[in-house]
């Protein structure tokens, strides 16, 4: 069992993550894009704790730093990544999207994820690992094809696929009701796997769902299609962002960090803030030390 | 798992992949129809779903997705086999191939490897029609950190395909459809007909024929796979009609190019005819002559011929069909055509 008190540090560690690297772009100190995690934290947070770093895998998309943080816990390796620095965790060749550690993948295009996630499914199902392969999806992922072929496929051959949905209800600037028809839930449900769906920013309420689908995954093996409906309060990627600040600011007082911290004591909130500003200074300062990715440069 | 002259390549095929099966328990193959008593839409994996029923998949037509399939294998250690029923249908898979397979290892720092083997039926002369005849090589040859393989019917077809499947990179296995019902023709003596043969060394060799036992000759022809035939019957006629005698190079390995065979043969012919079956512009021959002007100007008597399929589709009935696509008089001519500058 993972206590709200942890909860709260990887969700406020992985927003003060995002917050800084949207503060480093300012300082000119990162160059390229990054899509930032800030107000999905719960869904990671709740939901990864569940699964096995040494044998399960996630393939995550463009949006994947809330992700890796929540599996792999290597803040600084990502830190190098992301601002171009040899001992990023793929040398600084992937950057912000493209990242490998461990069981953990990331890629840059929405959809094609979810046919390799299905595949490595299909790989450890017949090495009889238990491995569990989740996903992430998105709402605009869901106008990809090749997402309704792999569903189709890990339900024809019952894979042990975890299929996450973080319908954040903007496809980069397009509002879901632009981008996209039908039910999210019943898309899952016709193909025949196990759907369930939330709207909540309780990382208590995300972890009970999460558990539930991923122990029915590994005792079925079957997919299981969890749909996390969720907000992102920053931009797409750095300042590209037109929405309604009402509607922003309506958001922002369901904020995931302010429902869990709700139930910590100040002090015990005040501790944990603390502990992840100096952990992020610290990652930030021997991010900034190292030597830049450069043919030849090995970390 | 060397293959004797005499069998047709469909039986080399076949019998290549029963072999890798029975050696290796982590090959996977899946593809659309694969499953036996159908056996593939051309019969290359016939008998293999009732000798390993749980490593032989038949899969919903599903190509955009089924490469994807294969390449999260690949990344958890498998040897999945991918046979697209034909070759026109990769196109549904590129983004896999462009923005995946051929990246995961270089962007991801060599922490992981994608060993997949895409086998790729491709080619015309059967009155398929526009979307079932293409050679659509060229728009694999252009993506880095991929291996482009194509069999010939004078290579060990399946030698080619077992080193394919060992090999840690990913590799589209192209398989002319003609070359099924062709007879394989191995050098025997160092000889396939009246012509001498050179096979270069690796795991994806180059053969290299000669009208002269490798002394002077008018002209090299490089090419590959299913124009291999076309273009040694044109050899034959340059010789019998015309007493021109060339050489001509045989790729297997079109990406990474490697062109230590056709430079050899181009130092002792002075010039270079480029043959492939797909359409002109971009193509195989364009990037060859391309690398030859570079790397062998001098040796160059004349600027390099090439012969292609004219860029245009490849139309159903047959007298259009053979009008688009490369002759052996169209390879003959264009040796010809360089003799003005001897």
């Amino acid at each position: 069992m993972t206590d709200l008190a942890t909860f709260y540090e990887r969700m406020f560690f992985i927003r003060r993550f995002e917050e800084t690297l949207l503060d480093l772009f300012s300082l000119g100190k990162l160059v390229g894009t990054t899509h930032t995690y800030i107000g999905q934290e719960a869904n990671a947070v709740g939901l990864i704790h569940h699964l096995d770093p040494d044998v399960d895998t996630i393939f995550s998309n463009h949006r994947c730093h809330g992700h890796y943080l929540a599996f792999t816990d290597d803040a600084f390796g990502l830190l190098c990544e992301v601002m171009g620095k040899a001992p990023g965790v793929c040398g600084g060749k992937g950057g912000s999207q493209h990242l490998c550690k461990g069981n953990f993948y990331s890629n840059g295009v929405l959809g094609s994820i979810v046919p390799v996630a299905t595949g490595i499914a299909l790989a450890e199902k017949r090495k009889r690992t238990g491995a569990l392969s989740t996903v992430f999806l998105g709402d605009g992922t869901l106008g990809e094809g090749v997402t309704y072929e792999s569903l189709n496929i890990a339900s024809l051959w019952q894979l042990p696929v975890l299929f996450v949905v973080e319908n954040n209800h903007y496809a980069q600037s397009t509002p879901i009701g632009l981008e996209l028809a039908g039910s999210i839930a019943a898309r899952g449900a016709a193909f025949g796997v196990q759907v369930d769906e939330l709207d909540t920013t309780d990382v208590e309420l995300i972890d009970a769902a999460a558990g539930r689908a991923v122990a029915r995954i590994r005792e079925t093996g079957a997919p299981f299609f969890l749909v996390l409906n969720t907000y992102r309060f920053s931009p797409h990627s750095k300042s590209d962002d037109q929405r309604d600040l009402a509607e922003i600011e309506e958001r922002r007082t369901r904020d995931p960090l302010l429902v869990a911290g709700a139930r910590l004591s100040d002090e015990e909130r005040t501790a944990i803030e603390e502990r992840c500003e100096e952990r992020l200074a610290e990652t930030v300062e021997a991010a900034d030390a190292a030597p830049a990715a450069a043919p030849g440069v090995a970390a | 798992m060397s293959v004797a002259s005499g069998k047709r390549g469909v039986q080399a095929l076949n019998e290549s992949l029963h072999a890798i099966f029975a050696e290796r328990d982590d090959v996977v193959l899946f593809g659309e129809d694969v499953l036996d008593p159908y056996g593939g839409a051309f019969k290359v994996t016939a008998g293999l779903s009732d000798a390993y029923p749980d490593r032989v998949l038949t899969t919903p037509i599903s190509e955009a997705s089924l490469f994807g399939v294969a390449a999260g294998m690949a990344l958890r250690g498998q040897r999945p086999i991918l046979e697209i029923m034909f070759g026109d249908f990769v196109a549904l898979g590129l983004d896999q191939v462009v923005n995946g397979i051929s990246k995961f290892r270089e962007m991801y720092d060599d922490q992981v490897t994608v060993p997949l083997v895409v086998r790729a039926p491709m080619g015309a002369r059967r009155g398929y029609g526009p979307t079932h005849s293409q050679s659509l090589e060229k728009l694999l040859l252009g993506i880095p950190n991929v291996v482009v393989v194509a069999a010939s019917e004078c290579h060990d077809v399946g030698a080619l395909l077992a080193a394919a499947v060992e090999d840690e990179r990913p590799v589209f296995f192209v398989e002319n459809k003609l070359l099924y019902g062709r007879t394989i023709r191995r050098p025997e003596d160092g000889h396939i007909g009246e012509l001498a043969v050179r096979e270069s060394g690796g795991f994806y060799p180059a053969l290299t024929f000669s009208a002269t036992g490798f002394g002077e000759g008018s002209a090299t022809v490089v090419t590959y796979g299913g124009m291999l035939p076309i273009v040694l019957e044109a050899v034959t006629e340059l010789v019998l009609e015309h007493e021109i005698f060339c050489e001509v190079v045989a790729l297997s390995q079109l990406v990474p190019m490697e062109l230590d065979a056709v430079l050899e043969s181009v130092s002792r012919t002075g010039a270079l005819v480029t043959a492939e079956e797909g359409t002109l512009t971009g193509g195989f021959g364009a990037e060859i002559a391309a690398r030859m002007q570079e790397a062998a100007w001098s040796d160059l008597r004349a600027p390099v011929r090439r012969v292609a399929a004219r860029d245009g589709i490849i139309p159903s009935a047959r007298p259009l069909e053979d009008a688009m696509l490369p002759s052996v008089e169209d390879v003959v001519d264009a040796v010809m055509s360089l003799e003005a500058s001897r």
